[in-house]
């Protein structure tokens, strides 16, 4: 459980900071503090809030939230042959991959210890639950949030997941592409758009490589 | 804020059942099956691609235009600090400060 305790860390300070934008996004402070509780996706959250934020609608907000998701399948089908049990079982147990648990229950040689994976998410888990009600109860009593720099804490968490990801050429050009769609789509499209189209860019994974 | 009451709870429940379902169908439909190599490619290709447009966007961008602020100094900075492989509380900590340092300037 320790090796999940540094993420736990940040976690609670992007959840808390999760709560204050959500306050300012129009959410209650019930539902900015459920959020976290049902969800527990800390970039398909702030990909939905983003989206309403800049006044996209649900369904652009739920699609962008789903795609930052879909990594979770691949991950899922990775820790699939080291999960036992039914359909049911292997759901719930499914629940517990989160992005720094998967990693660090990762053996290297496509099996998973899945206590690992469970003990290193449920630290992870107890404070995302707190920062999202801590952030949503105290957010407005914060007074002006944006005086306090809190919109610079979950840019910062991407970039260390996105860092992780680059492992070779081509999720590096994946993410200079997206980036660059994303960027280049602000000023002419609607809000939610731009972070949806970039996701295309992915389909360059269609492309064998002739190496 | 254009959202009602009631649509920001369809909004969080459809999120909660949407990652509830992509987290189950790894392991129960896919169960030790091999997909096929393009699809894998394309999901793996997702995070990087998808992770990369949320920051340059917070980074860059408000709402229907370009622009930056305080918060991309601090961020670049973190970037930085990440790139020489500071720990990422110290990071998360420092782009806080210098942003509201910033700020309040």
């Amino acid at each position: 459980m320790r090796l999940g305790v540094p993420f736990a860390v940040v976690g609670f300070l992007l959840s808390v900071s999760f709560g204050v934008l959500a306050r300012q996004a129009g959410f209650s402070v019930a539902q900015a503090s459920v959020t976290g509780m049902v969800v527990f996706a800390g970039s398909a959250q702030f990909a939905a809030l983003s989206v309403i934020t800049v006044g996209g609608g649900i369904v652009a907000a739920l699609t962008a939230g789903s795609l930052m998701n879909a990594r979770f399948l691949a991950m899922g089908i990775a820790v699939a042959p080291s999960l036992p049990g039914g359909p049911v079982k292997r759901a719930a147990q499914g629940q517990a991959v989160v992005d720094s648990s998967w990693a660090l229950a990762n053996r290297g040689d496509g099996t998973f210890n899945r206590w690992l994976l469970f003990g290193t998410t449920l630290p992870q888990y107890v404070t995302w639950t707190l920062g999202s009600i801590v952030g949503a109860t105290f957010g407005n009593a914060l007074g002006d949030t944006h005086r306090l720099g809190l919109d610079a804490i979950y840019p910062v968490f991407f970039l260390s997941l996105l860092i992780t990801e680059l492992r070779d050429a081509t999720s590096r050009w994946a993410a200079f592409g997206g980036g660059l769609v994303a960027l280049a789509l602000v000023p002419v499209s609607p809000p939610g758009v731009p972070i949806l189209a970039a996701s295309t860019v992915a389909l360059m994974g269609l492309v064998r490589r002739s190496r | 804020m254009t959202l009602t009451y009631t649509q920001v709870w369809g909004l969080i429940l459809g999120l909660a059942a949407l990652t509830a379902l992509i987290k189950a169908m790894g392991p129960v439909l896919l169960g030790g099956r091999a997909l096929p190599p393009w699809f894998s490619r394309v999901t793996v290709l997702m995070a990087p691609t998808l992770l990369s447009a949320l920051v340059v966007t917070s980074l860059l961008a408000a709402g229907r235009s370009w622009s930056v602020g305080a918060h991309t100094v601090g961020v670049v900075i973190a970037a930085l600090m990440l790139w020489r492989r500071c720990s990422l509380v110290l990071c998360v900590v420092v782009a806080v400060l210098v942003t509201a340092g910033l700020r309040a300037i």
